[in-house]
């Protein structure tokens, strides 16, 4: 509880260094592009037209009874690339702002707790092409949508959890970033985002998928949010708690294994 | 009154020849019994407290260990053994223009590196044509730092950290790279903060420069106290020792 006190009492003190460390990363990611943030909504649209093309013409994967191939599979796809760019981007936080860390005292949690933040404000600009997407296969809005906030927000708690372990391996073992990419694109797999492992014929291995992703907390977060804004239903009990559940435990143990460390941080860098 | 309390304050690094930067080598030299590190001790049982309104010089050779000592201070270092004690808010100027980005204009560097010392974006508002007036760099306000010289990023680095009265400056051979003119300005500012109750540090090579400023000097040798109390009396010291 003393614990949780500090970090509030130092959070408030940096929020304005939070806000401006954010706004930076902004201002770098477009600058020089004509197409400035346009590109934030642009990139999945694209993106999401390939895919659609790839799965459904090319491979013919509608049929598993996905109501709305296009919507289905870009909320899939917006999520896990949040999940993803975050993580990725908070495990180098830490050891890209080595010059910054070793002059000045600053609460070291600040560079992953930026980085998930700046993904989430990407992955904000980015639900205009899920807008754009849903209107142009008029997709009926339900009453429902708000509910999509629960796993986005638990996401990204998870995010900086998980976000806030690779910073502090990496630090240690810069192995671990080259490791986690090859991870991430297995987990992509895992999440279903261009198939819905519920509707594919029951075999032996089918079967097995679905035990084995039902352990993917990606798939979690994502069945949720397409619950709520594709199929217009209430967020199921288990799902509330495996949402919340995940993004706790994810931030405790990423809170408890960096503040063990950060000090060691400055010697390692 | 004790402004900074050091007590007894060691230092170790473990010097980077077996740092084990992959995985695999933490673990073949884990198993072949290498995982031992050349230790290296940047200060070792440095204690001294600096009063209320000091003016205080920290002399030493290069590798004697003043940088380290400030930035244990300053909180970047956590001391191996002992503990440092600082009442008050602290301006660290270990180098000047460190949280800058230089892919940033002056003017966004200036709201970024503020918001790094602890300001809100109101008080840098208010005190922004002040800064800018220090600097001198008004007209190069919106050109991105890359394309500044290291004087010019400096004026910056001085004038954003010394807008607000810290309770403690660190100033750590700032003064070194702009030009006459600026270092007496720079002097001229720290003297000021000084009459109005701020503690200063300073490092410096220039012997000259802290017998002109200092009221006390502490010296450093390799990682040791070798000598600390009024300025006269150790830099006298210093002076006769290095003449040999």
């Amino acid at each position: 509880m003393e614990l949780l006190k500090a970090y509030c009492k130092d959070f408030w003190r940096y929020r304005f260094l939070l806000y401006n460390l954010v706004g930076r990363d902004f201002k770098l990611k477009y600058r020089r592009s004509i197409l400035g943030v346009v590109w934030s909504v642009l990139n999945p649209l694209l993106m999401n037209v390939v895919m659609v093309i790839v799965f459904s013409t090319i491979m013919d994967m509608r049929s598993g009874g996905i109501s709305n191939f296009s919507v289905y599979l870009i909320i899939g796809q917006l999520l896990f690339n949040f999940f993803n760019e975050a993580t990725s981007v908070a495990m180098g936080s830490v050891l890209g702002s080595a010059t910054l860390l070793r002059k000045v005292y600053i609460p070291k949690y600040i560079f992953p707790l930026e980085k998930v933040c700046f993904s989430l404000v990407n992955c904000l600009f980015s639900f205009i092409a899920l807008i754009i997407v849903m209107i142009f296969t008029r997709a009926p809005l339900h009453l429902t949508v708000p509910l999509a906030l629960y796993p986005l927000l638990t996401l990204f708690v998870f995010s900086l959890g998980i976000g806030l372990v690779l910073a502090t391996l990496a630090v240690f073992f810069r192995d671990v970033m080259h490791l986690w990419g090859v991870f991430t694109t297995a987990l992509m797999y895992f999440s279903a985002i261009f198939y819905d492992p519920m509707g594919l014929a029951p075999s032996a291995a089918v079967s097995f998928l679905q035990r084995f992703i039902s352990f993917n907390p990606i798939y979690w977060y994502i069945t949720a949010f397409r619950g709520a804004v594709l199929d217009g239903r209430l967020l199921t009990g288990s799902e509330l708690l495996v949402c919340g559940g995940c993004a706790l435990v994810a931030l405790a143990v990423g809170l408890v294994v960096f503040r063990k460390q950060q000090d060691k941080f400055v010697l390692h860098m | 009154m004790n402004m900074i309390e050091i007590n007894n304050v060691s230092m170790r690094f473990n010097l980077a020849r077996e740092k084990s930067e992959s995985l695999k080598e933490y673990f073949l030299q884990m198993i072949h019994g290498k995982l031992q590190f050349d230790e290296f001790y940047a200060l070792r049982n440095v204690s001294f407290n600096v009063e209320k309104g000091d003016f205080f010089g920290l002399i030493g050779l290069n590798g004697s260990g003043k940088s380290t000592l400030l930035k244990v201070i300053s909180g970047v270092y956590k001391p191996t053994e002992g503990s440092t004690k600082v009442h008050g808010s602290i301006a660290p100027l270990i180098e000047l223009g460190a949280g800058f980005d230089m892919d940033l204009t002056a003017r966004e560097n200036i709201y970024l590196n503020g918001t790094v010392l602890g300001f809100t974006p109101k008080y840098i508002d208010e005190k922004f044509d002040e800064i800018v007036e220090f600097s001198e760099l008004r007209d190069f306000l919106d050109v991105p730092l890359k394309n500044y010289s290291s004087g010019m990023v400096a004026r910056i680095g001085f004038a954003i950290a010394t807008i607000t009265q810290p309770d403690v400056l660190i100033a750590d051979e700032i003064l070194s790279v702009g030009d006459f003119l600026f270092q007496q300005k720079c002097e001229a500012r720290m003297n000021e903060l000084l009459a109005k109750g701020t503690t200063v540090i300073l490092v410096s090579h220039s012997i000259q420069q802290i017998e002109r400023n200092c009221n006390k000097v502490a010296w450093l040798e390799k990682g040791h106290l070798k000598m600390v109390g009024d300025t006269a009396t150790v830099c006298e010291q210093y002076k006769q020792t290095h003449r040999e």
